[in-house]
């Protein structure tokens, strides 16, 4: 009898948990089939291709890969550069810890205070008045690419700790100077993880609104330059979302569904390019 | 010559060192530099709202009078809230995966969590916003409120735009986050202690509740507090779900009522504010910002404790 009440205890457990997990993934699923439904009605080719002014998104699309393209510019290297120190020279000391501390606190700031940073700095002070403010998709960039540092660094200095000590020897034994040492042959080896690393960093920023919105605010044309206002998917979805007319509501729809396969797409991508995840510790 | 190219070697070493010490800087400097100019642009209203921006209820930038505890509240209680919500459910489903999920479903599965994570937040709010809030303000709010509407906490009238949906769609997107990390803190459990209790006929669920979890509890906690991070600094899917009215929880305690929260307060307020009120805003981010650091220091240094340890 005790047996069989701890037998069904287990039975209870196990259901309980699968309800729950059932209970998660219906909502994600749920979303992705509003998506794709109501995102593919407002798809066809014009859609894509022209501008807001025509109706469509396309200088949205590329807004945001530009947009990206700049923060990637400024954020990959500088977090490629900060996890090299980290892991190839800051073992330990005060500056190190430092730079680590900043590191992972970079990550736990807000995405909208990284805004608001942006918009302080940049768009305050180029403007010549409240009234006339001088929004820029640089701005943005600044943003999110301070939002990727601590991503790429982290993933850098992880990908590179883990090469063992024995390749480092060896370029040392064949008398190799530590500058390339660590670019040529550790940062070589680490590459895909440094690669992995910024991909997400590119799809996690991809997602990235708040720090658009009042940077890079929005523009119904193609660009023409990137120190000017900028549309983006993000701002765009926000915006059309918010307006309440059925047909803006429908582009944001066609909007979030691209947005969706970016990201989606880089987390595949990844996903098959990789090792299986949960095998490892932290 | 042998010497001189071995010097001339230590040169490019130590010149490589101080380029990555300076780019290190640079970031380090970046960060400062936020903290500072969050600091120096609140300064006005610091000066002029003193303590009553953390005690005052009204928002009100004609009279140019500043309070911020409705969006604190806010901010607080849906995040506080959405976390504890997300605890059991993160947890059970981290225990499915490790104990009982089949392993051919595994891939797929932490792909899925892995994409819940991903969805950005805009996305989360346009479906909260055109899909889930019609849903719920017929569904759940209006039968809760018939029934049950003479409680203070679930009275009318039912808007969809809520608190109470804030809190569905935080809790959601606070899930992958704890899951994650439990999972990886389960698939830990010492597997000879584990093959032990299970040669000595204790069960799965028996396993779990008296070796895997009290061996990932303080993991666990510091993956809750990181999701409360990411709860409390939460933008996007909260301005547009959450209503935006300024008042709530000192106009009534309804879940089912419109509220704000520091970051849907900023994110609507920002683009047209000026002087006083930019600076309060940006007080706003401040506070903001300290919390959302000091959660995340305890939340690493936990994390950095769990990672030391090592068996039990």
């Amino acid at each position: 009898m005790h047996l069989l009440s701890r037998k069904r205890k287990e039975t209870f457990v196990k259901i309980l948990c699968f309800l729950v997990t059932a209970a998660v993934i219906i909502p994600l699923l749920w979303i992705i089939g509003d998506v794709i439904y109501n995102g593919l009605a407002a798809w066809n080719i014009s859609f894509l291709v022209s501008p807001v002014i025509q109706g469509g998104i396309g200088n949205a699309i590329l807004g945001t890969f530009i947009i990206n393209g700049m923060a990637c510019l400024f954020g990959i290297p500088l977090g490629v550069l900060t996890g090299m120190y980290l892991s190839e020279y800051g073992q330990e000391g005060w500056f190190a810890s430092m730079v680590r501390t900043t590191v992972e606190s970079l990550s736990g700031i807000p995405s909208l205070i990284l805004g608001l940073f942006a918009y302080a700095t940049i768009i305050i002070a180029l403007s010549q008045s409240a009234t006339d403010r001088h929004y820029t998709a640089i701005a943005s960039a600044l943003a999110l690419g301070l939002m990727m540092i601590p991503l790429v660094g982290k993933a850098t200095e992880e990908s590179m700790r883990v090469i063992s000590n024995d390749i480092r020897e060896a370029a040392i034994a064949l008398g190799v100077p530590k500058w390339i040492r660590t670019t040529r042959i550790v940062l070589a080896i680490a590459k895909g993880g440094v690669l992995t690393g910024s991909l997400l960093a590119f799809a996690r920023i991809s997602g990235e609104t708040a720090p658009l919105l009042f940077t890079a605010l929005f523009s119904n044309f193609w660009p023409t330059g990137i120190n000017q206002p900028m549309a983006s998917l993000q701002v765009l979805i926000y915006n059309y979302a918010l307006s309440g007319y059925p047909n803006l509501v429908t582009q944001a729809w066609g909007a979030a569904l691209f947005l969706a396969l970016i990201v989606v797409a880089i987390n595949i991508i990844v996903r098959v390019y990789t090792k299986p995840k949960y095998k490892e510790g932290f | 010559m042998k010497a001189r190219k071995s010097h001339f070697f230590k040169l490019q070493d130590s010149l490589f060192k101080y380029f990555l010490i300076a780019c290190s800087l640079i970031v380090v400097g970046l960060f400062v530099a936020i903290f500072l100019m969050l600091f120096e642009t609140s300064l006005p209203s610091i000066y002029q709202n003193g303590w009553s921006f953390l005690t005052g209820l009204v928002w009100d930038p004609n009279n140019n009078i500043f309070g911020a505890l409705p969006a604190i509240a806010g901010t607080l209680i849906s995040a506080a809230v959405a976390t504890l919500v997300a605890i059991p459910l993160s947890i059970g489903i981290a225990i499915f995966f490790t104990e009982y999920a089949p392993a051919r479903s595994k891939l797929v599965l932490s792909l899925f969590i892995d994409l819940l994570a991903a969805i950005p937040s805009v996305i989360y709010g346009i479906w909260g916003l055109w899909i889930i809030a019609p849903l719920i303000k017929t569904n759940v709010e209006q039968p809760i409120i018939g029934a049950i509407g003479f409680i203070p906490l679930f009275s009318g009238p039912a808007y969809g735009l809520s608190i109470f949906l804030a809190i569905v769609i935080l809790t959601i997107m606070v899930i992958p986050i704890i899951t994650a990390i439990t999972i990886e803190l389960l698939s830990k459990t010492p597997v000879p202690l584990k093959e032990g209790m299970i040669s000595l006929g204790a069960t799965k669920s028996e396993t779990i509740r008296h070796l895997g979890l009290p061996f990932a509890r303080l993991g666990i906690v510091a993956a809750v507090i990181l999701g409360l991070g990411r709860a409390l600094g939460e933008t996007m899917a909260v301005t547009m779900v959450i209503g935006n009215s300024y008042y709530w929880p000192f106009s009534g305690y309804s879940i089912f009522a419109p509220a704000t929260t520091i970051t849907s307060k900023i994110a609507g307020a920002v683009g047209e504010a000026g002087g006083l009120e930019f600076s309060a805003l940006l007080e706003m981010a401040l506070i903001l910002m300290v919390i959302s650091l000091a959660v995340n220091f305890i939340s690493r240094s936990l994390i950095k404790r769990t990672s030391k340890r090592g068996f039990g």
